[in-house]
């Protein structure tokens, strides 16, 4: 530590906006760095969890099932298992993330640089949403060795997948921030997410259910999501397409608002 | 132009503390300057609200003419910052630490692996780049931070008590590399326990107590106010009572350890002559306590006599 440093080279200063882009790419790297070091725990699980819905409720269950909606089980459930591991990948990837470089105050790195909140709340997300679809393309491989899935509605399908990354993405790093421990960052996927997941229809179609079951299941966001997703890939849906997308932005919208306002508030971080 | 301005600067944390009151502080570029204050005191409060950690209640900061409130990225942007607690991630390496820490400043790959060697080596470092943080000792640890604080090249370098806990052999060799950052022209923000270092480094000092500044002024200045100093005398043979000698008070600590007051106008020589005649060799001298710490003992003390 004996040698002085050197005088600073002069380096013009770069654009607000260049800052700023850079600071994004920054964060999206370290959270994909993250995600590749700890893939053991990041990417297998999911593949391995959709590998065994494939082969129980698939193979064993379905060939007694038949046809859900005009389609092979197999072929009709394989939409749902990919959505349900970009939500809980894209949510738990932002969750844990931010609630550990809180815990571990690293998030300060990132606090004290010259970037706004909203690029840091979009490096987050940029974050969970690579998550979500690395795992959701494992989940869809693991897929074609059961099922073959056509793809009807290409834009739909990618427009579907990547707001529902976003919105469980804004939803884990709202739930990162409030946390006070690692229990309050399992609570929610384990009493909200799951639930609302499994009765999401990503096994079945709600035209199954009763009237009232049926009616209650349209205020479940999971339902519309999983529905456009099904749409894009098997041109069937339980729900009106246009309204699930239309939820699916509004939801968006509305969450980056609110984890920006935490932010601009300093909730969980500042005091 | 100022490195740091604070006005008025208050901050009440949920839970009521009143941690700032009213603080007014500057700090002039390129200055080498010390904020003490003892635990509590609300040394940490004020920096991080000046790199934006904590909100603040009322009052402004201005970092180089850039306003926390109107242009926080412009200030951000200035600052680099060495905190008192660990904040690394114990799971990335020193090298990517580095690296990152320029990029969430806007400073390209490239630049920045350039940057992270450069500070890295600087700092006995580079051995380690590729080691997980979490295996560095705490020395390495307090040294990583400053390099990654570093790295984006701040005009202001703030440093909350960086030599905590580290050996005295490193901490010297961070003295140097501190005073050569302060050669180049960046203005440094020091707190410490070791007043011992603010001594030595700091040119400027400001003390903090319950929140508001009992005194800011140049460091020569405020050693000057210290009239009297008490002395520790070693003795070469014990003694059974302290010597009796007109216009000198003794204290006995034991029996061949003697402490006495000199005001700053008294010589040495009188004393040393009066003991001689009554016998007593002293063999070693040292302050009791270090200047700055005399001061401060003082100045805390009577800031906490205020209503």
């Amino acid at each position: 530590m004996s040698a002085l440093p050197s005088a600073a080279v002069e380096v013009a200063a770069p654009s607000r906006a260049r800052i700023r882009w850079i600071g994004f790419q920054t964060i999206v790297l370290r959270e994909m760095g993250r995600i590749l070091r700890i893939w053991g725990q990041t990417i297998v699980p999911s593949a391995v969890t959709a590998a065994l819905y494939f082969v129980i409720f698939g193979s064993l269950i379905g060939s007694r099932i038949g046809q859900m909606d005009g389609i092979d089980y197999m072929q009709y459930i394989a939409p749902g298992l990919i959505m349900m591991a970009v939500i809980t990948n894209s949510y738990a990837n932002v969750s844990s993330s931010v609630f550990s470089a809180k815990f571990a105050r690293y998030l300060e790195e990132i606090m004290v640089a010259p970037l706004p909140n909203w690029i840091i709340v979009a490096g987050y997300v940029g974050g969970g949403v690579l998550r979500g679809l690395l795992v959701g393309g494992a989940v869809a491989v693991v897929a074609l060795f059961f099922t073959h899935l056509p793809v009807h509605h290409l834009i739909a399908t990618i427009v579907a997948v990547l707001l529902t990354a976003i919105i469980f993405s804004l939803a884990g790093f709202i739930n990162g921030v409030f946390a006070r421990n690692f229990d309050q960052v399992n609570w929610i996927p384990t009493f909200i997410l799951t639930p609302l997941t499994y009765f999401g229809g990503v096994f079945y179609s709600i035209n199954l259910l009763p009237e009232w079951a049926r009616t209650l299941s349209f205020a479940n966001p999971v339902l519309h999501m999983v529905n456009a997703f099904r749409f894009g890939f098997l041109d069937r849906s339980d729900v009106a397409v246009g309204w699930a997308f239309g939820i699916m932005a509004l939801a968006a919208v509305v969450l980056f608002f609110v984890a920006l306002r935490l932010m601009d508030r300093g909730t969980g971080l500042k005091d | 132009m100022h490195a740091l301005s604070v006005h008025g600067l208050s901050k009440r944390y949920r839970n009521g503390v009143h941690a700032l009151q009213g603080i007014d502080l500057q700090v002039a570029e390129g200055d080498f300057f010390a904020l003490l204050g003892p635990n509590g005191a609300g040394k940490s409060t004020l920096i991080s609200i000046c790199t934006s950690l904590v909100t603040k209640t009322a009052g402004s900061v201005q970092v180089f003419g850039h306003d926390l409130d109107t242009d926080l990225e412009g200030a951000k942007s200035c600052i680099g910052i060495v905190p008192q607690e660990f904040n690394l991630n114990m799971f990335e390496t020193p090298e990517t630490i580095v690296v990152n820490q320029a990029g969430f400043y806007g400073i390209p790959r490239a630049l920045a692996r350039e940057r992270a060697e450069k500070y890295l080596r600087q700092l006995s470092l580079w051995d380690k780049r590729r080691s997980m943080t979490r295996t560095l000792s705490g020395g390495m640890k307090r040294r990583l931070m400053i390099a990654r604080a570093l790295v984006h090249e701040p005009k202001l370098l703030i440093l909350d008590e960086p030599t905590a806990g580290v050996d005295i052999e490193i901490r010297r060799s961070m003295w140097d590399f501190l005073r050569g950052l302060n050669e180049q022209g960046i203005t440094i923000i020091l707190t410490t326990h070791y007043l011992e270092e603010a001594e030595n480094l700091c040119r400027n000092i400001a003390i903090i107590d319950r929140g508001r500044i009992a005194e800011a002024d140049r460091m020569d200045s405020l050693l000057r106010r210290l009239h009297v100093e008490t002395l520790v005398l070693s003795l070469r043979a014990p003694i059974a009572m302290a010597p009796q000698i007109a216009g000198h008070e003794f204290q006995l600590a034991d029996p061949q350890t003697l402490e006495v007051e000199i005001a700053k106008d008294q010589d040495l020589n009188g004393l040393f002559a009066s003991l001689s005649a009554e016998g007593v060799q002293v063999v070693s001298m040292r302050n009791k306590v270090n200047r700055l710490e005399e001061i401060f003992m003082r100045l805390v003390d009577r800031s906490g006599a205020a209503p």
